[in-house]
């Protein structure tokens, strides 16, 4: 099966990959470009563990193909600290201890950082449902709210 | 699988008339991907309509309706500063859909094309008086909503025709729908029983009425008898009665592990008396 040219950009960098059109981005950001921060947990859009951005918009790299990113800005994981400095949003799950196992965080971290872009001061009702795609099992989703809403306020008061 | 990215409808139409084995259009792809990946179906030719021009596009019709390109997702209906105040019924039944990530690649149209007889936009869509453009072989047609899906995983397209576009009417003054869901869960889940109303008013009095429920039968079911029940008439007791009577009586559900023909039936009837109500409140100028 011949393999389709793709050119697209991943937070910030140009990249190009060929890719059977049956390979979802998931697959393509892992197994061709190595950026392993987004994972599959379910592979059908329920879990939220392959979470990224296209084009700004928050969505299931699972349930999008690798050929659908021909000319598109996908942001990742890997893309949202500033060098060694970590995203505000990273320092505080650090410091709430949001996290476990730590499958679900990388997800969590696109999420909650697509919402404080569109939404600088949800409501926690707003973080819970902006947040309901995304399945933690060991953590819990307290401390994950918490981290988020208190992200929020810092970013806030630092603009 | 072969994938397709044509420029125009018509060179997707021609390569979907002539393809052979299973062709499946592609816009958000949340259930396209889904039974891809789980080997459900696997098609042999894919073409994706998304960089057909205009096909995102949120535009008022000439009329004071609106048109909805075949890829305007379920994210870009919530966001739109006017879609809502005019059909605010048809977004909060997409907006039902899944998750946020869900939201940013989810289509009505696509929703309506899957054919799930729980779809939650599609008993939306109907109350509206939504109608689907569509182009063929054998030119464009116009399909009202009600008439697309056949049964589950089935529509009344042809080989060959994709659709393009989704008209909702204008709203015109004095009028408000509404969707509600019952499932188990508050968030992410399908549809048990949805239930949908379109009325106008003058003053107190119901001037026209549309009702359609879902997930009680192998299609969403447009429920006319609900026009002769409320038109003419305030949303009393006697109306909101007569309303449930109807509603019950034209489930054709069937028992699952989601919910029992009775409970289904039911719950058709109490949906259909909270949806009138909320229609209600918005025609009359409540906010949505």
């Amino acid at each position: 099966m011949s393999k389709t040219h793709v050119t697209a950009k991943v937070n910030g960098d140009a990249v190009e990959f060929l890719c059977d059109p049956r390979e979802t981005l998931l697959d393509v950001l892992r197994d061709r470009l190595g950026l392993t921060g987004a994972k599959e947990g379910c592979g059908t859009g329920d879990c939220g563990a392959c979470s990224v951005t296209v084009d700004g918009r928050l969505v299931c790299s699972c349930l999008m193909l690798g050929v659908e990113a021909e000319g598109k800005e996908i942001g990742t994981v890997e893309g949202i600290a500033d060098g060694e400095t970590l995203h505000p949003l990273q320092k505080k799950f650090i410091e709430y201890a949001a996290l476990q196992c730590g499958i679900c965080t990388p997800g969590i971290l696109i999420a909650a950082k697509s919402l404080l872009e569109k939404n600088p001061d949800p409501t926690e009702t707003e973080v819970r449902y902006w947040l309901a795609g995304n399945l933690c099992r060991c953590t819990g989703y307290d401390k994950i709210i918490r981290a988020v809403m208190d992200t929020a306020a810092e970013m806030r008061e630092a603009s | 699988m072969q994938y397709f990215k044509p420029a125009t409808f018509e060179e997707a139409s021609a390569l979907a008339a002539g393809a052979e084995g299973i062709t499946r259009f592609l816009a958000g792809g949340t259930d396209v991907l889904v039974q891809l990946r789980s080997d459900l179906v696997t098609p042999d030719v894919l073409i994706d309509i998304k960089a057909i021009p205009g096909t995102h596009d949120i535009t008022r019709t000439e009329d004071g309706g609106w048109r909805l390109g075949v890829a305007v997702t379920g994210a870009e209906m919530s966001e739109h500063p006017d879609l809502g105040r005019d059909w605010p019924g048809v977004v909060e039944a997409m907006d039902l859909i899944g998750s946020t990530q869900v939201q940013g690649r989810a289509t009505p149209i696509g929703n309506l094309c899957n054919a799930s007889p729980a779809a939650d936009s599609v008993p939306a869509m109907i109350a509206a008086g939504a109608v689907l453009s569509v182009v063929g072989p054998d030119g464009a047609r116009d399909i009202p909503v009600e008439e697309v899906p056949a049964g589950p995983g089935k529509t009344t397209l042809k080989k060959g025709e994709i659709a393009t576009a989704l008209t909702l009417p204008p709203r015109g003054a004095q009028g408000g729908d509404a969707y509600l869901r019952f499932i188990p869960r508050t968030e992410m889940d399908i549809a048990v029983v949805g239930c949908a109303i379109n009325l106008t008013v003058e003053g107190e009095v119901i001037t026209s009425a549309r009702m359609a429920l879902g997930a009680v039968a192998p299609t969403a079911v447009v429920v006319h008898a609900a026009a002769d029940a409320l038109v003419g008439r305030t949303l009393d007791d006697a109306a909101l009665k007569a309303l449930t009577d109807l509603a019950e009586a034209s489930c054709n559900p069937i028992d699952d592990k989601r919910g029992t023909v009775k409970f289904r039936t039911h719950t058709a009837g109490v949906l259909a008396r909270r949806v009138a109500q909320i229609a209600y409140d918005r025609a009359k100028g409540a906010k949505a």
